[in-house]
């Protein structure tokens, strides 16, 4: 871990203002995630401005009967609270289904979005990565690929996306609100937060490097039966190999995110128009431009079949 | 920088270095070494503190985020001669084997029956409305966090269980 | 004293404190945190630096030069010992990976320097710093590619074993089965990591650090420092888990002593997880050929295992094909061992080296073919049982119980209830099935020695080098103390992992029970003796109980032995031919039942038994532990454990504890133990053996057989992950 000076602030305001301040400075609120790539040396920031004291961590109601879910609240607070069991099941389930209960009570809801790939080839600083280091290569394409992405990965990096909230959030259609260094905010879709590698691997999201996510939005419930069902090869705290959020209408109709085979998570509205006919013919759609490595062509098996569990459970229902 | 916060409930004031852990200086600096470094990646649970009332992984917490806050160890829950119930349930049980995870499986232990006493829900609660019980399958779900490579799980299940006053 | 006649009735007899299911006497400390592990040993010496390792960046090469200018000019930085300082350091008869010295690159996260700070946060900085200029080498990654040639492997172990003529007997066979399985590299994985301080006073060192082989370690370091074992001490009383791991000098102790010695100051040095993995040892990779002849009616005429595994130059073969030898009866034999030269990290032992991996295929073969030859596979197992060596008739095994252990397995599994057609039990979403799976391992005797000492007020002391590695070692050895001298546990005081004690047989080869115990007992033999002359009677009619000891009517207290000072006992077990004459092992049943989604092929393990021969179970409380913490590492064997290779770039990919999965607790139901009540007087006074790596061996076969009963689809390529057979499971679409 490299040396670096280190400042508390007490508003977002502040907050981006700092970042700012210093080029690479990072923010640090739970810090499972930054702590855990510095001491390796993935990320090296010369600055951590300690965002966790900017009250940014209620969950209040909005005017349209959504939530707007502060970016401190924390992973457990998020999933216990009695508005998210209710109205959004999906996302109290995909967050317990993450990681484990000392990491839920630290991880907060903005940085849970922003966690960085777990590609072994990107954790290990003696392999060529071009998320980690732009133009040295991807070790995974043609490496031990099982737990890496199958569809909107490039030639440049097929890493995943790890994160399990996130996917809950894409089939929620959350919205992410930030704020930068001059005190502009902007609500950005989430659909539109995760960016595809292409040839910038190492650019993961349409923040700017000073913008600050204050909170996530969540629309007005949308009710259905909600779902997050993940696999893995152990029972607990272990990354998606797939996950499937839904939430499913008693009609048949509903929405489908999944987690796990892509750099965002993966959600193709037109695809859902295929639940009705089953998980295969959503699958189809929904994977039709995939294109897996070496070792992950089963991920698209464990799709169908993962969605398939979920939609006979939401009949069950 | 210095960092003044509350060990065990006594008032600690440190100077550390901006990249010391809470697990580091913990163990470093205080001296209080039954917090375990295992992995140091938050991958494995030997580290768990509770940290303001929550259990968290040590090592992946910088000392100097602590400023103010409340920190209690294993060395703060009991000591040999005046052992924690979860402690004793342990030894009833041989809830351990090498030892080297076991402050941080009795960190958890002892926060996860709270968790459940508050509500919070797990991967292994049925209804999400319903409030969780302290069935074995929610504790084994709960402690996933702590590994135990020697293996001891199903007699921390039985220690949990004892302590929680149900069936293992 | 020699041990080299069945045991005869002796104090340990009474079973008053042995056998008894004791809280482990440490357990107070492991509790509560205060049991002192290497790394945190801040009393023992003041003024500690902190040592990071740097590991290289490539699997093979020769190194051109280690720039540490930037390393040297860091803040707090006190120290940097690169290889090229220094020629290759010999190492010891053990280990085949060399770990300092010289410019050779042997495989991937070698350590190639230390760098020495005032503060761990500044040493890790550093070490970021070294700059290494490296030619690299090609080198062979790849197992399967190196089956068709790899040369049999000469070492303790025949390479190559024939008993009768198998090829004509298989050949001619009614029933044949074939089949081929592998095993991934596995990790050890144990929770804390390798760590030292090292100390130097003079020319004589001293190592706090977690081994669990006290006189092995000692003699290594004096070798890979040239200076003699007399100026090394080691001290290691509490081990956070080793499973073979911690069985050899690794290098957090050499760099350690390194470091110290650069920086005239105490160094202390942990190698993180996320390096050891490629910088220690594992369990080497297997590919293994199994081939059974049968009559039809199950009689096996025929048994061949021929197993494949790799290693770096000087390294051993995974001696898989151990069991085999002995398991099952049938007239015609062949085992062999090919070992094919890798590049990868050193292969070494890990809990039941060969028979743990052996057995996971082995176990798989004989369910697979107790059904084609339409038997169940216990009854399979039973017909084939030999209660002599299958290659020495007439050798006797010491004890011998696997049938009882199968059938009393079976009665309490319900495995009258198991569906023989796979795929035919479902509950909901679920496929259940069960498996079951023979345990086998040996027994091993080796010399262990114990220092005795009865003080003030009767206090006894018992001092070994002996390691306790989560075994409870601390616990059975009071028990023994306290059995033998007559006295209450609370009386006995044990004092572990130092080198300055008696040279015992340390942990590993699940030997360590039964070795260390029978030390303690051959000096409490010669205490005894002791303290009955100095009261003046008789030793051979000497009673010890309650603290008292009496002979011939006349009566004393145990302390009065000791009013003019404190008596020191000090012998050794020493073994004559017995296990010669006799073949001892250990014998298990294991019983699993699992879950299988039938949409996601997830695995969830029910239910678990493992019924034990193994002797005398010193303390039925640790070693249950003992045999539920194997099987827990048995069904992390069996569905996640595998360390992933870069076929390519020459290392393990997975190399933290994030990628390399080891069960958690939500993998582990709740795991049932039955010890049969044995005792074995051939193994030792102590009429015990171990029971820590039998618990593991057959276990992962088990799972399997369970997996294939409810799925009907076999996987014969460890772990069964559900990539490998989720195309096969039924239609749920």
């Amino acid at each position: 871990m490299k040396p670096f000076t280190y400042e508390r602030v007490a508003t977002p305001a502040q907050a981006a203002a700092a970042v700012l301040r210093r080029p690479g400075a990072k923010f640090i609120a739970g810090g499972t995630n930054l702590l855990d790539l510095m001491k390796l040396q993935i990320e090296v920031p010369p600055h951590l401005v300690d965002v966790g004291r900017t009250g940014l961590d209620k969950i209040d109601p909005t005017p349209d009967g959504g939530l707007r879910i502060g970016a401190l609240v924390t992973n457990t607070d998020l999933a216990a609270d009695r508005r998210i069991r209710r109205d959004y099941g999906v996302l109290s389930r995909a967050l317990v289904a993450g990681a484990s209960g000392q990491l839920r009570n630290k991880a907060t809801t903005a940085g849970n979005l922003l966690q960085r790939t777990r590609c072994p080839y990107f954790y290990d600083t003696n392999q060529p990565c071009n998320k980690r280091q732009p133009g040295t290569g991807c070790a995974g394409i043609g490496g031990v690929s099982r737990q890496l992405g199958v569809i909107g990965t490039s030639d440049a990096c097929i890493a995943t996306h790890p994160s399990d909230m996130a996917v809950a959030m894409r089939v929620l259609d959350a919205v992410v609100e930030t704020i930068d260094a001059q005190g502009r905010t902007r609500a950005i879709p989430i659909a539109e937060f995760h960016r595809l590698p292409d040839n910038t691997p190492h650019i993961e999201t349409s923040l700017t490097a000073d913008e600050l996510i204050t909170g996530v939005k969540l629309p007005a419930p949308i009710g259905g039966t909600q779902m997050y069902r993940k696999v893995r090869d152990r029972a607990s705290y272990a990354f998606a190999l797939v996950s499937v959020a839904a939430i499913i209408q008693k009609d048949g109709t509903g929405r489908v995110a999944v987690g796990g085979i892509a750099p965002r998570p993966w959600r193709i509205e037109a695809a859902e128009t295929e639940l009705p006919l089953g998980a295969k013919a959503v699958t189809d759609r929904l994977l039709a431009d995939a294109h897996p490595a070496s070792d992950n062509a089963f991920k698209i098996t464990l799709v169908e079949r993962t969605l398939a569990a979920v939609v006979s459970k939401a009949k069950a229902a | 920088m210095t960092v003044n916060f509350e060990v065990n409930g006594i008032a600690r004031s440190l100077t550390v270095d901006t990249r010391t852990t809470l697990l580091d200086a913990l163990r470093e600096h205080l001296q209080l070494t039954g917090t375990k470094k295992g992995c140091d990646h938050g991958q494995c649970g030997a580290c768990t503190v509770i940290a303001d009332g929550r259990r968290i992984n040590a090592c992946l917490s910088l000392a100097v985020m602590h400023e103010g806050r409340k920190v209690t160890t294993i060395e703060g829950l009991g000591t040999p001669d005046l052992l924690h119930p979860v402690q004793a349930a342990f030894i009833r049980h041989d809830g351990y084997q090498c030892g080297y995870c076991t402050p941080g499986q009795i960190c958890s232990a002892i926060a996860v029956l709270q968790e459940i006493r508050a509500g919070i829900p797990s991967h292994a609660t049925e209804d999400l409305m319903a409030r969780p019980q302290a069935t074995n399958m929610e504790m084994r779900e709960r402690m996933s966090g702590n590994i135990c490579r020697c293996g001891a799980y199903s007699n921390i299940a039985q220690a949990m269980a004892e302590v929680a006053g149900v069936k293992a | 004293m020699k041990f080299d006649r069945p045991a005869g009735h002796n104090p340990i007899d009474q079973l008053r404190v042995v056998g008894k299911p004791t809280d482990r006497i440490e357990g107070r400390l492991k509790t509560t945190g205060t049991a002192p592990y290497a790394y945190e040993r801040h009393d023992v010496v003041p003024d500690q630096a902190y040592g990071f390792v740097v590991g290289s960046p490539v699997p093979k090469g020769h190194i051109e030069r280690i720039d540490i200018r930037g390393a040297k000019a860091s803040p707090g930085v006190i120290a940097v010992v690169t290889t090229l300082d220094m020629p290759r350091l010999e190492k010891g008869p053990m280990n085949a990976a060399y770990l300092f010295g010289g410019a050779e690159i042997q495989h991937y996260h070698q350590a190639i320097a230390i760098v020495v700070a005032n503060s761990f946060e500044q040493a890790r900085a550093a070490a970021s710093l070294i700059r290494v200029n490296i030619t690299g080498q090609s080198g062979q990654f790849d197992l399967s590619t190196q089956v068709a040639d790899a040369p049999l492997a000469h070492g303790k172990i025949p390479p190559l074993d024939r008993v009768g003529d198998f090829d004509s007997a298989f050949a001619t066979a009614p029933v044949t089965f074939d089949q081929t399985y592998t095993t991934p590299d596995q990790s050890h994985a144990m929770m804390e990591p390798h760590a030292t301080i090292a100390a130097w006073e003079g020319g004589k060192v001293t190592l706090w650090t977690s081994n669990q082989m006290i006189a092995w370690a000692r003699r290594d370091v004096a070798t890979a420092l040239k200076i003699p074992p007399e100026n090394v001490r080691v001290d290691s009383p509490y081990i956070g888990g080793g499973f073979g791991g911690k069985l050899f000098l690794r290098a957090d102790a050499v760099l350690a002593a390194l470091g110290a010695r650069a920086a005239g100051r105490p160094v202390k040095v942990a190698l993180t997880h996320p390096f050891l993995m490629n910088n220690t040892t594992h369990r080497a990779a297997t590919i293994q050929r199994i081939r059974i002849g049968a009559t039809r009616d199950g009689k096996i005429t025929a048994i061949a295992h021929e197993s494949t595994s790799g290693n770096l130059a000087g390294g051993g073969p995974e001696a898989a094909v151990s069991q085999t030898r002995l398991l099952y009866a049938g007239a015609n034999r062949l085992t062999s061992m090919r070992l094919a030269h890798l590049d990868l990290p050193e292969g070494s032992s890990m809990r039941a080296p060969g028979e743990a991996a052996g057995m996971m295929a082995l176990e798989i073969a004989m369910d697979e073919a107790a059904e084609q030859l339409g038997m169940d596979p216990v009854q399979f197992r039973i017909l084939n049982d030999t209660q002599v060596d299958p290659e020495k008739p007439d050798r006797q095994f010491s004890r011998r119980q696997l049938v009882k252990c199968l059938q009393l397995g079976a009665t309490h599994f319900g495995w009258n209830r198991r569906n023989s057609r796979p795929a035919a039990v479902r509950e909901g979403d679920w496929l259940i099935g069960m498996g079951v799976a023979a345990g086998f391992r040996n027994n091993l005797v080796t010399k262990s020695g114990a220092r005795v000492r009865l003080g003030d007020g009767g206090l006894v002391t018992v001092e070994t080098d002996m390691t306790d590695i989560g075994t409870g070692s601390y616990t059975i050895i009071a028990q023994t103390a306290a059995e033998m001298l007559g006295v209450e546990l609370g009386q006995v005081k044990v004092s572990l992992g130092d080198s300055d004690s008696p040279v015992s047989a340390g942990s590993g080869g699940q030997w360590g029970a039964n070795n260390a115990t029978a030390g303690v007992y051959a000096a409490c033999v010669k205490l005894r003796r002791t303290v009955a002359r100095k009261l003046g009677l008789d030793p051979d009619m000497a009673i010890f109980a309650g603290g008292h000891v009496q002979a011939g009517g006349r009566h004393f207290g145990l302390a009065d032995a000791t009013r003019d000072g404190e008596l020191v006992c000090e012998d050794a077990i020493e073994y004559g031919d017995l296990d010669k004459k006799y073949q001892q092992s250990t014998f298990a049943g294991h019983f699993v039942e699992v879950a299988v989604d039938a949409f996601t092929g997830e695995i969830r393990v029910r239910r678990m038994l493992a019924v034990c021969s193994a002797g005398r179970i010193l303390n039925p409380k640790s070693a249950r532990s003992q045999v539920i913490g194997a099987m827990t590492m048995g069904v992390g064997a069996a569905l996640m454990e595998e360390l992933a290779v870069d076929r390519s770039r020459g290392y393990f990919v997975n190399h933290d504890l994030a990628g390399y999965e080891v069960p958690v607790h939500a993998d582990i139901p709740h795991q049932d133990v039955i010890f049969l009540d044995e005792v074995d007087p051939i193994s030792s006074p102590m009429k015990a053996k171990g029971v820590g790596e039998l618990g593991l061996c057959g276990v992962s076969a088990a799972v399997a057989n369970a997996v294939y009963n409810a799925t009907g689809v076999r996987v014969r390529s460890y772990p069964i992950t559900l990539d490998k057979y989720l195309d096969h499971l039924p239609q749920v679409l």
